[in-house]
């Protein structure tokens, strides 16, 4: 009975979705580029769910449980993208750019990842979770990621006493009257001026752009070389290395001398080993190959659609269709391109506090860069529901989903956790997807400084929760 | 809510994180099968999925033995033999 049941819902999620598809290809044929987002969001959502994909889990399981399955998840699935990213670079079909480099992707990647241990899921964790309906995790998605997020980047007053006289002087430079990159209204927030006055006179790096790299590797070959062998392949595999040495090789070696009958260990055997940690965990890893391939499809199709439609940004077929309230000054709304989580939960807070009367379009984030689109129109948000529907699906098809309200300290642990992930992942102008996923994958080194960051905020969040559930054991131990 | 680790019998105990979320079913029950010794028995209760995959690789690696593993009304039973 709760089988089919589950598999109506399952049905009918997946029908309102074709009709979704439907109504917006009838109004007009440029909400064909909406309509990719969804989809990719769908099938993102599904492939998370079945992996429990989730990278937090990567580094906090790890740490927590030395269990290295999600970690090695991830690593496939970067392995894998990064091929695609370097193809599509070589074809000029990519939609990648880099993101400035500097010590504010470090301590952002920090924040977050401590907030990702908290909240019990990551930025695109959080959103199949919700799918699977938990509660938990709408706290961090909603409060968090997008409320927090909002009033994150437009908070001025007294925080903008606390900016640098460097970042202001630097931010001045930039402020051009419209219809120019920057009017002068738009910087406001404390945000505005990190933006225009700090992370803007960073350089972006990717590797194949690099002088030394184009000299080296000529022609194609760059993107290859320097993007997917150097920024994202060998120090994957070095990673994959490290955690097998670390967490798996002792128990194994003592196995495996079993298996052999006390025969001396030799190279072969170590290399068996590492195979046998990638396909432990055979759902995580296959869906790690998987969502690398549709990521790089996904930028691939993105790219066709802009070249079909003549733009570089949704922005420009909104205006076309007269929803010119929509956009930034710039003409532009937030259209990544690729997979991309925080930013459209961002505009969703926002059009939320705008809704309520709080002036959200007097900032670099929304004014100039992101447009504030309303929410049946906002591609990326589109892809953040498609995430949930797609893992709400498969949980349903599996006979796992249950809603759970957050009980107890959960409600502590998802609020602090989200808002947490709202602040790390904003300074670096993206989450684990956006600043550590795409970013390595497309040859960028500042995603690998994200990451970095982001296992050391997940390290200091274990240490408190082992703590913390040491103290609970403790208790249950007293009535034995 | 609360988590509750209960002895049940002779070398038999029970572990309910149900309503939790990642990760703290997995360090529970890290955590209960740090404190039981060898061949004790431990039936753990959760109802986040994620959690399950992570227990499951958890045990093989160090050589518990999951004796059994059900799904009923929404919650996942694991029975994990102490190694």
């Amino acid at each position: 009975m709760e089988e089919r049941k589950n598999k109506i819902w399952a049905f009918a999620i997946m029908s309102a979705l074709i009709l979704v598809s439907l109504v917006y290809y009838s109004v007009n044929v440029f909400y064909m580029y909406l309509i990719a987002y969804i989809w990719f969001g769908v099938a993102y959502g599904m492939m998370l769910q079945y992996g429990r994909f989730c990278f937090a889990s990567a580094s906090r399981d790890l740490f927590a449980a030395g269990v290295p399955r999600m970690a090695v998840g991830i690593l496939v699935a970067l392995i894998f993208f990064s091929f695609i990213q370097a193809i599509l670079s070589a074809t000029n079909m990519s939609t990648f750019h880099p993101a400035p480099f500097g010590p504010h992707t470090l301590i952002a990647g920090a924040i977050f990842g401590v907030g990702m241990v908290l909240a019990g899921g990551c930025a695109s964790g959080s959103l199949y979770k919700i799918g699977e309906g938990n509660g938990t995790s709408i706290l961090a998605a909603f409060f968090g990621l997008s409320i927090g997020q909002a009033i994150f980047v437009d908070i001025g007053g007294i925080f903008n006493n606390l900016l640098p006289k460097s970042w202001i002087a630097s931010s001045a430079l930039k402020e051009v009257p419209a219809p120019s990159a920057v009017p002068p209204e738009k910087i406001t927030s404390w945000f505005d001026v990190y933006l225009s006055g700090y992370v803007w006179d960073l350089p972006a790096i990717q590797l194949s752009a690099t002088e030394a790299m184009s000299k080296v590797f000529p022609g194609i070959s760059k993107y290859f070389i320097a993007d997917m062998l150097i920024n994202s392949i060998i120090p994957a595999i070095l990673i994959l290395i490290v955690v097998y040495a670390a967490y798996i090789r002792k128990g194994y070696i003592k196995k495996r001398a079993k298996e052999k009958g006390g025969s001396a260990i030799g190279i072969g055997d170590e290399l068996v080993g590492i195979w046998r940690m990638i396909t432990a965990s055979k759902r995580t890893t296959l869906m790690g190959l998987l969502i690398g391939i549709v990521a790089g499809l996904h930028i691939f199709v993105m790219k066709g659609m802009q070249i079909k439609f003549g733009v570089k940004n949704f922005g420009e077929l909104l205006t076309k269709m007269g929803h010119t309230g929509d956009v930034a000054v710039n003409g532009t709304v937030f259209d990544p391109g690729y997979w991309y989580i925080t930013s459209q939960e961002a505009q969703l807070g926002g059009w939320i506090l705008d809704k309520f009367g709080w002036v959200m379009r007097d900032n670099i984030f929304f004014g100039v860069n992101n447009g504030l689109p309303d929410l049946w129109r906002n591609p990326a948000l589109w892809m953040s529901f498609g995430i949930i529907f797609g893992a709400m699906i498969m949980a349903r098809l599996s006979n796992e989903f249950k809603f759970k309200m957050p009980k107890g300290e959960l409600w502590a642990w998802g609020l602090i956790g989200g808002i947490l992930m709202g602040i790390g992942s904003r300074p670096s102008l993206g989450c684990n997807i956006g600043a550590f996923f795409i970013r390595v994958a497309g040859g960028d080194p500042s995603g690998w400084l994200y990451g970095l960051g982001m296992v050391t905020g997940a390290f200091v969040g274990v240490k408190f929760f082992n703590w913390w559930s040491e103290r609970k054991m403790a208790k249950e131990l007293e009535s034995f | 809510m609360a988590m509750k680790f209960e002895k049940t019998g002779e070398g038999t105990y029970m572990l309910d994180v149900c309503g939790y979320v990642c990760p703290h079913p997995q360090i529970y029950a890290k955590k209960s099968l740090e404190k039981m010794k060898e061949g004790e028995v431990v039936e753990v209760i959760l109802d986040n999925p994620s959690s399950v995959e992570t227990i499951s690789q958890m045990c093989d690696q160090v050589g518990h033995e999951i004796l059994e593993k059900k799904t009923e009304g929404g919650k996942i039973f694991i029975k994990i033999k102490k190694a």
